[in-house]
């Protein structure tokens, strides 16, 4: 019974990341995208935050995303999962419900 | 005709006038009533702001539509959950909101509080408790 959670917005605009972290449980997914993507570099004044609210999910980012914004994905903090468009279409039929953070 | 119940969230996390998402939401779930499904709202962090009492938009030339949540009852939509901890980080308690009732017809119409108050970690069982997750 886990949930698909995506946020689209920076966490450094918007409270829609920890908001979501707050709420996720054990076994649910986090997936950023869009602008969204920017919460899952190591080394920013949130990555402390996001690691330590993050800790029964599991945190995933949409490659493509990434890219266009240039982020390396070695910036990327430990044990967030690199997805592209057909992982998210997985991610979203393999759990049972979806749920957008905007 | 026996037909799938689903249950249904709306999810509240934005302030009434500064953007056109809380007026939606509102018409969605008076349009998605109509569809005897099991239909919950949530409000979470400024979406708390939603449904304080005294509100006045005379002067900003929008629609007022804080009466509606009074209405949902009607519709029975009679299950707003809204989180503890939002309301205090904000410096609210359910004494600043307004007071949303609906008649219970299992109960010889008793006027019963739809607001429940629940705290974060109980908001997310409300959210885990879902077939449709809807976010506004």
């Amino acid at each position: 019974m886990a949930t698909l959670h995506t946020v689209n917005k920076s966490p450094f605009a918007t409270q829609s990341l920890l908001s979501c972290l707050a709420h996720a449980k054990a076994g649910d997914t986090v997936l950023m995208i869009e602008d969204g993507v920017y919460g899952a570099s190591a080394g920013t004044g949130l990555a402390e935050a996001v690691a330590g609210l993050g800790g029964g999910v599991t945190l995933a980012v949409l490659a493509p995303d990434l890219k266009a914004r240039g982020i390396d994905a070695a910036r990327l903090m430990d044990g967030v999962k690199s997805v592209d468009y057909a992982g998210f279409v997985d991610l979203a039929a393999t759990h049972d419900r979806t749920q957008s953070w905007l | 005709m026996s037909e799938t119940v689903k249950k249904f969230l709306y999810v509240n996390r934005k302030a009434p006038y500064g953007t056109i998402y809380a007026q939606e939401s509102l018409e969605v779930v008076l349009i998605g009533a109509a569809f005897d499904q099991d239909v919950s709202m949530a409000f979470l962090d400024d979406g708390v702001f939603q449904l304080t009492k005294g509100q006045d938009t005379k002067e900003i030339g929008l629609k007022n539509f804080s009466p509606t949540f009074r209405a949902l009852g009607d519709f029975e939509v009679t299950k707003l959950y809204v989180e503890k901890e939002s309301l205090a980080e904000r410096g609210l308690t359910l004494e600043d909101l307004q007071n949303i009732e609906y008649e219970d017809e299992d109960d010889d119409w008793a006027e019963k509080p739809s607001i429940r108050l629940v705290s974060r970690a109980e908001m997310a069982d409300v959210m885990a408790d879902q077939d449709v997750i809807l976010s506004f």
